[in-house]
C-alpha cells in the first residue's frame, strides 16, 4: 500500500456535528525544531523529507486507553503535525495499570484532554484535536474523513466495525490492534486491501469475549500491541517497509513468540465484496448477548441476602474460576468452577435448588443452560454476579 | 492422524490449554475437528460464527481438509484495548 492521500498542510479538521477541544500549541506545518528529530534525519528512511512528512501528517486515534496510550506518545514524540483524540470516558484507578499516558492525579478526568495535554506536553509542535465523544455511526465518517491515518485502540466489537467501515468508505488506512490477557493481534486494513470484516465477518456474541475489565490483560501487553500500532502509522506516513496489510500478527506475550496469519479480500464480504450490502456506516446489530435459559428466576445483587435468609435450603452455585474467587466468598457457597462444571456436575444434588453465580453474570447464563440440560430443574440467576454482590460489602476486596 | 490445535484467548481458556494434540479420522476437515472438539468443551460451539480457523498459518473453511501434523489454530477476535 502506498502513503496515505491528502497528505497537504494540516488544517483544522472541520466538524460540524462533534464537540472538539483544540489544545493550543505552537504548531507549525514545517518542522520546526531539527534537533528534536536529529535521530530521525540521520536515517536515510526518514531524513528531512521524511520528517516533513511526519509534520504534514494528520492521524486520528480512536480510544486513548491502553493501546492509544503508547500510540498517541509515539506519534507525538515523533513529530506527526496533527494527532486526533476520541474517547469520551474519563480516567479510573484501574487504568493506570496500563495506561501509561495518565498519571494519579488525572484518576476522574477526561481521558482525551488529558492525553491531548500530555501529548503537547511532549512536542509542543503538534496540534491536538480532543473529541470526548464516542465515536459513532452519526460522526465516524466526519472524524475520519479529517485525518490521513486511523488508529483503532478502541475496546468494543462495535467500535472496531464502526471505524473498518468508516475507513473503508472514506478511503483511509485502518490501523488495528487488540488485546486478550497476554495475548495480541495486529493488522492493516487498508482503502484497497482485505478489511477487518474480511477476516471477522461476525462479531462474537455479547459476554462470550470477555473485555480487559471482565478478563484482565497484562499492562505491558498494551504496550507491545500500542507500539506495533505506532509503528505501522509512521510506516505508512513515511511510505517506507511492508505494511502489515493482508497480514495479521499475533503476537504471545506469554511465551515470547510471535505469527503471522495471511488473508486476503474476501469476495462475499458485506463491506466491499461483489454483494455488498453496507454502504453507509450504521450501528452494528446488538450481537446476541449471553442470556441465561427462558424462565429462569434472576435475582438482583441487592435481593440475595434476603434470598437466601427465606430459603434455607437454597445454596449459591458459585462457578467462577478458583482465581477469580480470591475477589470474595460467595454466601453460601458451593464451588464449582464453570471450566470443569459439566465433568463434576454428578457431585450436585439436582433436586437442590441453586442461584448460579459468577463473576459478572456471563459465565453463569452459560452454566444455567448446561445444568437444564443436565435435568437440574430449580434453578435461579444472580443477575450481574457476585461483582455486582461485592460493591456493598466491605468483606470483599472490589476490583 | 493426529492435528494439533492452537487456541487462543478465549478458545485456549476453554480447551484449558493453548496446544493440544487431537486423533482424527484420516481424511477429516477443519470442520470436523472443530465438531471433535466441541463434542468435550461445550463451550466452543456458540463460538464457531466469529471464529476462523487456520491451517499451517493460512486461513480455512470447514471444508478445508486436514492431514497428519497439520496444526490447526482457532483464532477469534479479541475485543480489548
Amino acid at each position: 500500500m502506498g502513503r496515505p492521500e491528502s497528505l497537504d498542510d494540516s488544517d483544522a479538521p472541520s466538524m460540524q456535528r462533534v464537540e472538539v477541544e483544540q489544545i493550543p500549541t505552537n504548531s507549525t506545518p514545517m518542522v520546526a525544531d531539527l534537533r528534536r528529530y536529529s535521530r530521525h534525519l540521520l536515517m536515510p528512511e526518514v531524513g528531512l523529507d521524511g520528517q516533513r512528512r511526519l509534520g504534514r501528517a494528520r492521524v486520528l486515534v480512536v480510544g486513548a486507553g491502553g493501546l492509544g496510550s503508547p500510540v498517541l506518545q509515539y506519534l507525538a514524540a515523533a513529530g506527526v503535525g496533527r494527532i486526533g483524540i476520541v474517547d469520551d470516558d474519563t480516567v479510573d484507578v484501574t487504568n493506570l495499570q496500563r495506561q501509561v499516558i495518565y498519571a494519579q492525579p488525572d484518576v476522574g478526568r477526561p481521558k482525551a484532554a488529558t492525553a491531548a495535554r500530555r501529548v503537547v506536553d511532549l512536542n509542543p509542535h503538534v496540534a491536538v484535536d480532543a473529541y470526548p465523544v464516542r465515536l459513532d455511526a452519526g460522526n465516524a465518517r466526519d472524524l475520519v474523513r479529517a485525518y490521513d491515518v486511523v488508529v483503532d485502540a478502541t475496546d468494543t466489537f462495535g467500535a472496531r466495525y464502526l471505524i473498518n467501515d468508516a475507513c473503508r468508505l472514506e478511503g483511509k488506512p485502518d490501523i488495528y490492534g487488540s488485546i486478550f490477557r497476554f495475548d495480541g493481534q495486529v493488522s492493516v486494513f487498508g482503502p484497497d486491501g482485505p478489511c477487518y470484516r474480511c477476516l471477522f465477518p461476525q462479531p462474537p456474541p455479547e459476554g462470550t469475549v470477555p473485555t480487559c475489565a471482565e478478563g484482565g490483560v497484562l499492562g505491558v501487553l498494551a504496550g507491545l500491541v500500542g507500539t506495533w500500532q505506532a509503528n505501522e502509522a509512521l510506516k505508512l506516513i513515511l511510505g517506507i517497509g511492508t505494511a502489515l496489510v493482508g497480514r495479521l500478527l499475533l503476537i504471545d506475550a506469554l511465551s515470547g513468540r510471535t505469527r503471522e496469519v495471511g488473508f486476503e479480500s474476501d469476495p462475499s464480504c458485506a463491506l466491499h465484496g461483489a454483494h455488498a450490502t453496507i454502504d453507509a456506516v450504521v450501528p452494528m446489530p446488538d450481537a446476541p448477548t449471553a442470556q441465561p435459559p427462558r424462565g429462569i428466576v434472576e435475582l438482583d445483587a441487592a435481593q440475595l441476602d434476603a434470598y437466601l435468609a427465606e430459603h434455607p435450603e437454597s445454596y449459591v452455585l458459585d462457578v467462577r474460576e478458583p482465581h477469580e474467587s480470591a475477589l470474595g466468598p460467595a454466601p453460601r457457597g458451593v464451588a464449582l468452577p464453570a471450566s470443569v462444571l459439566m465433568a463434576h456436575v454428578k457431585e450436585l444434588d439436582s433436586a437442590r435448588e441453586y442461584v448460579v453465580a459468577c463473576r459478572v453474570g456471563v459465565k453463569s447464563a452459560w452454566a444455567l443452560g448446561q445444568l437444564e440440560d443436565a435435568g437440574f430443574r430449580r434453578l435461579k440467576h444472580l443477575r450481574g454476579g457476585l461483582l455486582a454482590y461485592a460493591v456493598a460489602r466491605p468483606e470483599f476486596e472490589f476490583f | 492422524m493426529t492435528v494439533r490445535i492452537a487456541a487462543f484467548a478465549r478458545i485456549g481458556e476453554i480447551l484449558r490449554s493453548g496446544t493440544l494434540e487431537l486423533s482424527l479420522p484420516g481424511g477429516a476437515t477443519a470442520g470436523a475437528a472443530w465438531q471433535s472438539l466441541c463434542a468435550s468443551f461445550a463451550q466452543l460451539a456458540p463460538l464457531r460464527a466469529s471464529t476462523r480457523l487456520v491451517i499451517n498459518g493460512a486461513l480455512a473453511d470447514d471444508g478445508t481438509p486436514l492431514h497428519d501434523g497439520d496444526e490447526l489454530a482457532l483464532l477469534p477476535p479479541f475485543g480489548g484495548g
